[in-house]
């Protein structure tokens, strides 16, 4: 046995792959190996550890006393964790209500637009009318409009329609995104048609076609829509801070979280704590979920 | 032909037109064209309207004061400085985020150990929005009792005082949004090294290439297209900063970060809100800006399409 194994690399004999692969060796360029491990780690260890401070250093914050926060140099692990800042934020503030209402405004604009958009695109990709063309380019057009643009006369829509200063405010203009429609309608123009086809020659209608051979076959990109939607709403700060004027039961959890951070300046602690529970469902969804994200931003691109 | 038989024939055209393609087709986009006229196109139309009208977002009263606003806009010397700040931090967010990016995709397109927990590290940000960013950055960059005073401090640099400090708060700024979204351009840039084909890599090595010049040779102008994205959106994004500013700075110190967007918002929402009119002024610098944008925006592809080059 012992006459065919290769003998055991040491730190002063580092292995030549040249000599050892013949020709075959040429490919892999011979490579000195300095340390036991590869020398990227050098770069994203550090990397890892600046990226992830911002966030354990806010949990660390969450768990500590005010008088452990307000002290300098900075105490790194806070003993006790006071699980307690976290009660005091649901118990001090507003945060349940805030954080309904999110989830509310979040579910249904991502409900609405998952239905509409498919529609929509499905007709843009499948079916052919008059004005096809013309409406999908203007639909495109609009996304080249930035939203300082079309923000005060939204808001004067808004105010129009009365929904100034209430969560409808937050929900009616995002029921359907056009990124949305222009996504769905790229993704099922590469779905092959022959099945369609067979389907619509037995007589099914449209709207069944729809339901039982695209949407199952679009299942990635709907997950893919329906994260990306979550993300920008749950996250939304402007529009919320430009309509939800003075009705405290209507704020969001990204509006509640500023004023918070604004009535709280010195306690630390609390900010911290409140700030993290607004981050968990989009972590929480972010661990479950990731490959959709990174799907979403690799082919489309997008971040709110 | 009697009557009878061409009401027949008006009929089943009728039917006929019911079940055509035209009125399915409206019927599936209906929804969503109408909605996105009233919240999409009517805005557009309306912001330009207001651009050229003396207008608050709450008193009734309109009057027509033709280019009057956008004549305003070159004696302002507010908005002049806001422009300054955009174009700063424009300068700074663009290539930093986008470099840094380049070489952080690189680093992870590899199998190593540990690798997912990198990748993780660097796309979390993705998720955690303006606000939250703001509040962990705020408190990171406290002049009294930040942790990066104190790391700093170790390494012999500072104090310094960040976001409060004229000369700094723009750099704090930069540094945070570059945090914010490096997870993203990496991400972009990491899709588009893993369709750089292996064979292509190879081959340069065989022929003896250096790794730096296959890099730069060979892999660098397979990443143009998505170097053209990241710049183009970077910049409009970059053009566009509010909520960081909004929440984190307020424009100061001293107006040091009062960017464009910031400044519409504030005239449109802050000191429009009473009697003064001035969303009509700030309609049109937003229109001003979306014009500037427009121009960059084409500008970009105009050189891209000469550079870059396109596979397949």
């Amino acid at each position: 046995m012992s006459s065919i194994t290769a003998p055991a690399p040491t730190l002063d004999e580092p292995i030549d792959l040249t000599h050892l692969e013949g020709e075959t060796g040429m490919v892999e360029r011979p490579r000195r190996r300095l340390l036991p491990f590869d020398p990227w780690h050098l770069f994203l260890a550090p990397l890892a550890f600046v990226m992830l401070l911002p966030l354990v250093w806010m949990v660390v914050t969450s768990l500590q006393t005010k008088a452990q926060t307000l002290h300098f140099p900075p105490i790194l692990w806070p003993g006790t964790p006071q699980f307690v800042n976290y009660l005091d934020v649901i118990r001090d503030s507003a945060f349940g209500t805030w954080f309904w209402n999110t989830t509310v405004v979040t579910v249904l604009v991502v409900a609405s637009n998952l239905v509409l958009c498919t529609l929509a695109a499905y007709g843009f990709a499948r079916i052919r009318f008059l004005g096809r063309g013309f409406i999908y380019f203007v639909l495109l057009a609009t996304l080249m409009v930035p939203l300082q643009v079309v923000l005060i006369p939204t808001f004067l829509i808004v105010k129009q329609l009365g929904l100034l200063d209430h969560l409808g405010a937050l929900v009616v203009p995002n029921l359907v995104n056009v990124f949305g429609i222009f996504m769905l309608t790229q993704f099922f123009r590469t779905l092959p048609i022959d099945l369609e086809e067979a389907a619509r020659i037995d007589g099914a209608s449209r709207l069944s076609i729809l339901l039982r051979i695209v949407v199952p076959l679009s299942l990635p990109a709907l997950a893919t829509l329906a994260v990306i939607q979550f993300l920008w709403t749950w996250n939304d700060f402007l529009w919320p801070l430009v309509t939800i004027l003075t009705n405290q039961d209507a704020f969001t959890l990204q509006l509640g979280l500023a004023t918070f951070q604004g009535a709280h300046q010195t306690q630390w602690h609390l900010v911290a704590a409140a700030n993290i529970m607004s981050m968990i469902p989009l972590i929480v969804l972010f661990l479950l979920a990731q490959r959709y994200f990174v799907r979403g931003i690799a082919t489309q691109g997008l971040k709110g | 032909m009697s009557a009878a038989t061409q009401d027949l024939g008006t009929v089943t055209r009728f039917r006929r037109f019911l079940v055509s393609d035209h009125v399915a087709g409206w019927a599936f986009i209906l929804p969503s064209v109408v909605l996105i006229v009233i919240f999409g196109i009517l805005p557009i139309v309306w912001g330009l309207i207001l651009s050229f009208q003396k207008a608050g977002l709450i008193s009734p009263e309109r009057e027509w004061v033709g280019f009057e606003n956008y004549a305003r806009i070159a004696s302002d010397p507010k908005a002049r400085q806001a422009a300054i700040n955009t174009i700063y931090y424009t300068m700074l967010f663009v290539p930093i985020s986008i470099l840094l990016a380049l070489f952080v995709a690189h680093a992870l397109n590899r199998k190593i150990a540990l690798i997912r927990f990198y990748r993780l590290a660097v796309f979390i940000p993705v998720v955690t929005s303006t606000i939250a960013t703001g509040i962990m950055f705020l408190w990171l960059f406290d002049k009294n009792f930040g942790l990066a005073n104190w790391l700093l401090g170790k390494i012999g640099l500072g104090p310094f005082g960040f976001f409060e400090d004229p000369n700094q708060a723009m750099i704090a700024l930069v540094l945070m949004t570059v945090w914010g979204w490096l997870g993203f351009d990496t991400i972009i840039y990491l899709a588009a090294l893993q369709g750089v084909p292996n064979e292509l890599v190879e081959a340069a090595s065989i022929d003896g290439a250096s790794r730096w010049t296959t890099f730069w040779r060979v892999t660098w102008p397979m990443l143009g297209p998505a170097t053209l994205l990241l710049v183009v959106w970077s910049t409009i994004s970059a053009l566009q900063l509010f909520d960081e500013v909004f929440f984190v700075t307020h424009g100061g110190p001293l107006g040091r970060t009062s960017v464009v967007v910031f400044y519409v918002y504030r005239l449109a929402f802050e000191q429009g809100l009473g009697s003064l009119s001035l969303a009509g002024y700030a309609a049109a610098i937003a229109y001003v800006l979306f014009l500037v944008i427009l121009i960059l925006t084409l500008a970009q592809f105009w050189l891209g399409r000469r550079v870059v080059h396109y596979s397949s």
